[in-house]
């Protein structure tokens, strides 16, 4: 971990004077942030084009009649502590302690579950009620944004379980250990993203 | 063995995500956490609040809903992604910096470009009525 690489050199002053390549935690990880940061630029597309046709209803229901804000407020609460948990396990991973790495990651997967299975049933209940997303162009544009944030979830859950075996089967080997830094930016990109959902989306959907 | 030069440099890069901690503990760091979590809630609570209220001038709330946002993107990446100011992370700030300008012009300019379009457009009667 980066905490430990320092540390190593601050005492050993000789690896100071070598001006050589990055060391592969930073490499990766930069390389992950960029993944991460061109992710957005896309989701700023789908932002963009949500905000733009927001009016656009072709005389169906408007975000106001269809949020339930109460659900987007849990759901909002599940991702937040998710993302808590899973620093946690950041800490973990770093102090090579399994367990609370494994039970903070079991934590930050059931919170992840709990978010989706929310989600979920809000798209469900949404198209039982004639709202899908070929409804209108507002409702496209409603599907197409937090649907890709979920599906962006389903992967981080399948990544997080990943981790959890991996580190299960081959312990905090150093490759491992990239893993988890660039999952843990992965999970909290995800939670930054959701901020702008529920602003957007839902709070400033539902008000006009 | 010669010493090119024998500054300390203090600007060893740092991953993004990795914490530089000075010799602060495991406690110090689920501190930092909890800070960011609480902040978090703060602003969360703010947001939903201010959404359902009528104790703002109405005009008002989506402006203070995205400002209110952009504040928790802020606590988000300081206390959970550990984005910092320190000359370690400079290389993942500037990348940041590059990717919100994209984002500003993406949104920025659809809004932009499409209300323009909107505005100058004609009824869509009298479209109707030229077509006839």
């Amino acid at each position: 971990m980066s905490t430990v690489a320092l540390t190593d050199t601050h005492h050993g002053a000789a690896i100071r004077d070598w001006a050589g390549a990055a060391p592969k935690r930073i490499v990766t990880g930069y390389g992950f942030w960029i993944f991460i940061l061109s992710d957005m630029i896309m989701f700023s597309a789908f932002f963009a084009t949500y905000a733009v046709l927001l009016g656009q209803t072709a005389g169906g229901p408007s975000g106001r009649e269809l949020f339930d804000l109460r659900n987007v407020a849990i759901e909002t609460g599940f991702l937040l502590a998710s993302s808590f948990t899973c620093g946690l396990a950041s800490i973990a991973a770093d102090t090579r302690s399994t367990i609370w790495f494994q039970l903070a990651m079991a934590v930050t997967c059931a919170l992840g579950l709990g978010f989706l299975a929310i989600e979920g049933n809000e798209f469900a209940s949404l198209v039982a009620r004639g709202a899908g997303p070929t409804r209108s162009a507002f409702l496209s544009a409603f599907f197409t944004l937090v649907g890709c944030h979920g599906l962006h979830v389903s992967a981080g859950i399948l990544w997080l379980l990943t981790m959890m075996a991996q580190v299960f089967a081959k312990g905090f080997r150093a490759d491992i250990q990239r893993r988890i830094l660039c999952f843990a930016l992965f999970w909290h990109a995800l939670d930054i993203i959701w901020i702008a959902v529920f602003t957007v989306v839902y709070l400033i959907g539902s008000a006009i | 063995m010669t010493h090119g030069h024998d500054e300390v440099f203090d600007d060893i890069d740092v991953a993004p995500g990795d914490e530089h901690v000075e010799g602060g503990g495991v406690g110090l760091r689920i501190l930092g956490y909890l800070t960011g979590l609480g902040l978090a809630i703060l602003l969360t609570a703010t947001s939903f609040f201010v959404a359902g209220t009528d104790l703002v001038w109405e005009p008002s709330i989506p402006v203070a809903l995205v400002v209110l946002a952009i504040a928790q993107m802020g606590v988000h990446l300081v206390f959970f992604l550990h984005i910092t100011t320190g000359a370690d992370n400079t290389n993942n700030v500037l990348a940041l910096a590059f990717g919100v300008l994209i984002v500003i012009l993406v949104m920025g300019g659809s809004l932009w470009i499409m209300a323009n379009l909107n505005h100058n457009m004609m009824p869509m009667d009298q479209i109707m009525q030229m077509q006839r």
